[in-house]
């Protein structure tokens, strides 16, 4: 029905997929996987016509050699996308989101109403969905929203359905709803591209299957002869045979851990994203946090950093509780978050060097609100040489610096404010080679020094080789803790492959 | 060879480029007062500066308090409301005293502040919005309170409003203090940092533990009380309080002090020094067109092609 060929895209800096063959046919739900950065939704993108490819690839739909200018062209020639957040529009009815742009039209070219609030009722309800269809889009919950989507989808004669993780936000009965349309859609013989992290998910509704890792192609064939364990090691690029026992990393690996847990975590829960999440940091210890994209790391990390609210559950520092949901609260308590995006929410791009470090201490090195410039000097001068950050001066914007370095900023920062726990969600991404050694054999001096540090890393190697101990999450629950001797990518791996309910040992 | 020059040639004009950005303000009114002394009559003497200058006064203090809120990636539309405000306030309360008036002036506008700052901070709403809502009540409230024009016969308002000292008058010296003041403020201390992180990267202070909320509510409300502190002196002025015209169109003259004066509108920094300069450019460029007897249309026209190529500069130092 649809496939590419040759397929390549090339941003200013990166070439986001390199010669990619991928064919989705008539009547066939086709799982699209791969980590971060994979090149998943640039394929999606390019399938909907939101990207061009580069010159030489084709895409052929339907028979045709076809190129998509817009991402109308694509709607029109029948290809759907469903994305994660629902793109509809919240203030209009039900009906006439469904109906958006194709209103059935009665004499004078007036919306026929009473008609087009029948047809939404029927289509709704041949996806067992019940709603009042004259009720703003908003008031529905997310789950049915998603399925007004769906349904606008398959009312357009979509012919192709791309669905990007479609079930990050809906619940247990909702997904079993959705699994139901995709099996009727597939029945019809339309093409369905469904992109997850979900491994139950995947092996409960797929036919095949397509690897992406690093902007190619590594597997494509059916999914139901395809072992989890070898899925797995397909998107996170290790491959089982040859799992190296050297270490790459700077890493040492062991350290003398604390026996009183300086952080503990019991029970957190935020709806969709974590359920019941308990773990215990060491003070000395690295703990790391593994898992798939999607699987609750960051999000854990953040619940933990009091910057993502949570419904129950609680977080102790030695001993004493922390007020949820405030990010000043946990900083006083001694946690402090690294954040995973850090342009985004880790760095002020356009304050220098200097005031990044000073930013989070701010208060403590000032007397009656007035900023006590000699101490904030010493302090930056003091880090700045302990972790050996490469600026020009001080006064260099951190917006200017080299990943890595501004990475060693945001230490600074932390590392500045003394605290008893450091939570690190991926804290070398993105920076070079050199820089990665580094900051590694940072965060290892700094749990010798006994600092509690949480790990969260997508690269396996930094994860087995920087923790002492591994708590693995999936679908926002811990499904293993790997200490010891256990820790090693073989283990890791079997966690993250094992189905549902069957991962404990 | 020939790439090599073009390197030179285009690495240059960037830095000229960035030197207009930094400075073309100070540029811009050193040009207008040589035109001036060149061209307009009896512009070298001590009246017309001072008349200038008190001029210039009202609306560089409320230019302070709008660089504070642009400086978070916000906006304060209410200022001109709230100098309404303020001189309607002052005409209620000047019969329990002047500094009662005062009080109650300045009150005023740290209440609107206050509304501006909460709905920003806790409701979420958008600044341009917030303050859209506060600037159409202010100047209702303003005009309840008192519905007409009317006389402020006080000593010490006229004296405010007239006096000087050694020959410069209070009004130039009271804004030159504020904005020296707040210059200080925004360098030195906390929440002055604080304030500029928020502008330059709200999700990175949150997660750094800034006191977000407390710092937007600090601002709107030292904003406010700017604006009320404004109405103060315009209506020692006067002399009279006119809440039907008092502060109208205000908040534009204000935004452009800001942004002509080097203040991005994305956030994340503040130039006080710029903004002075500012306020002294739009208003020597009105005082320019009026005494060559050009119509007021014309210096509408020309506040425009000054905010244009504020804008258009912001825009390159945004690329950089």
């Amino acid at each position: 029905m649809l496939s590419v060929s040759g397929l390549s895209k090339t941003f200013p800096s990166v070439r986001a997929l390199d010669g990619v063959e991928f064919t989705a046919r008539a009547g066939e739900v086709h799982a699209l996987v791969g980590e971060n950065g994979a090149g998943k939704s640039t394929l999606i993108k390019l399938l909907t016509g939101v990207h061009r490819p580069d010159p030489g690839g084709t895409l052929t739909y339907d028979g045709r050699e076809v190129s998509f200018a817009t991402p109308l062209d694509a709607q029109q020639a029948g290809i759907s996308t469903i994305y994660q957040e629902v793109n509809l529009v919240p203030l209009m009815s039900v009906a006439r989101n469904l109906f958006l742009g194709r209103e059935p039209r009665g004499r004078l070219g007036l919306i026929d109403f009473r008609r087009m609030h029948r047809e939404a009722e029927r289509a709704l309800a041949e996806l067992g969905v019940r709603v009042d269809v004259r009720r703003p889009l908003r008031e529905l919950g997310v789950g049915a929203q998603q399925m007004v989507a769906l349904a606008r989808a398959v009312a357009v004669d979509a012919r192709v359905v791309l669905m990007d993780e479609p079930t990050s936000s809906l619940e247990p009965r909702e997904v079993a709803t959705l699994f139901g349309v995709i099996r009727m859609l597939r029945e019809r013989g339309i093409a369905v591209i469904y992109v997850s992290h979900r491994m139950d998910e995947l092996y409960a509704i797929c036919d095949t299957v397509t690897v992406l890792r690093d902007g190619k192609v590594v597997h494509t064939g059916p999914l139901a002869g395809l072992d989890r364990l070898r899925l797995v090691s397909l998107m996170l690029g290790r491959d089982m045979d040859t799992v190296q026992d050297e270490g790459l990393t700077k890493f040492t690996g062991e350290h003398d851990a604390g026996r009183e847990p300086v952080l503990r975590a019991e029970e957190l829960t935020a709806r969709h994203r974590l359920s019941e999440v308990s773990l215990d940091i060491r003070p000395g210890e690295v703990l790391g946090l593994g898992g798939l994209l999607g699987s609750g790391r960051s999000e854990t990390a953040k619940a933990l950093a009091g910057a993502l609210p949570v419904d129950s559950g609680r977080v102790t520092v030695a001993g004493t509780r922390v007020r949820g949901g405030s990010t000043p609260a946990a900083i006083r308590a001694g946690i402090s978050l690294l954040p995973e995006d850090r342009k985004a929410e880790g760095i002020v791009p356009g304050l220098s060097v200097r005031e990044n470090i000073a930013l989070a201490a701010l208060p403590g090195l000032s007397r009656f609100g007035l900023v006590d410039e000699a101490r904030i000097d010493r302090i930056v001068d003091t880090f700045v040489k302990r972790l050996r950050i490469k600026a020009s001066s001080a006064h260099q914007k951190v917006g200017e610096l080299s990943g890595g370095n501004q990475q060693k900023v945001l230490l600074a920062r932390w590392l500045a404010m003394n605290p008893k726990v450091l939570l690190l969600d991926e804290p070398t991404r993105g920076i070079d080679v050199g820089a990665k050694a580094e900051v590694q054999k940072l965060i290892d001096e700094l749990a010798a020094d006994g600092l509690g540090v949480l790990l969260i890393s997508s690269d396996m190697e930094e994860l087995i080789e920087g923790s002492d101990r591994v708590v693995v999450l999936k679908d926002g629950a811990v499904v293993e803790e790997l200490t010891g001797d256990q820790v090693t990518e073989d283990r890791l791996m079997r966690a993250i492959a094992a189905p549902a309910g069957e991962s404990r040992d | 060879m020939t790439e090599l020059t073009l390197g030179r040639v285009s690495a240059d004009r960037a830095r000229l480029l960035r030197l207009l950005q930094e400075y073309g303000v100070y540029l811009g009114v050193l040009v207008l007062l040589l035109v001036n002394i060149a061209f307009t009559p009896h512009f070298l003497s001590g009246e017309n500066f001072r008349t200038q200058a008190v001029q210039v006064a009202p609306v560089l203090v409320v230019a302070l308090g709008m660089a504070l809120a642009i400086g978070t990636e916000g906006v304060d539309l209410s200022v001109g409301s709230v100098m309404a405000l303020s001189t309607s306030l002052i005409s209620l309360y000047l019969g329990y005293g002047v500094w009662i008036a005062l009080l109650a002036a300045l009150l005023g506008g740290i209440v609107v502040g206050l509304a501006n700052g909460s709905l920003v901070a806790f409701v979420g709403v958008q600044p341009i919005v917030a303050t859209l809502a506060l600037m159409v009540a202010g100047r209702g409230l303003a005009l309840v309170m008192l519905p007409q024009l009317k006389q402020v016969n006080d000593p010490d308002m006229a004296a405010l409003g007239s006096g000087d000292l050694l020959g410069v008058p209070y009004l130039v010296l009271i804004a030159a203090g504020l904005a020296l003041l707040v210059a200080f403020v925004v360098r030195r201390t906390t929440f002055g940092r604080q304030l500029l992180a928020i502008g330059d990267s709200r999700p990175a202070a949150q997660l750094a533990g800034l006191p977000v909320r407390r710092v937007l509510i600090l601002v709107y409300v030292l904003c406010g009380a700017l604006a009320a502190f404004a109405g103060v002196l315009a209506t020692a002025r006067l002399t009279a309080s006119d809440p039907t015209s008092l502060g109208t169109l205000m908040e534009l003259s204000a935004i452009t002090a800001v942004v002509v004066g080097g203040t991005p509108l994305s956030g994340g920094r503040v130039r006080i020094g710029g903004t002075v300069a500012g306020a002294v450019l739009i208003q020597l460029l009105t005082a320019t067109l009026i005494k060559h007897d050009l119509p007021p249309s014309w210096t509408q026209i020309a506040q425009a092609v000054v905010i244009v190529l504020a804008v258009y500069a912001a825009r390159e130092r945004g690329k950089r």
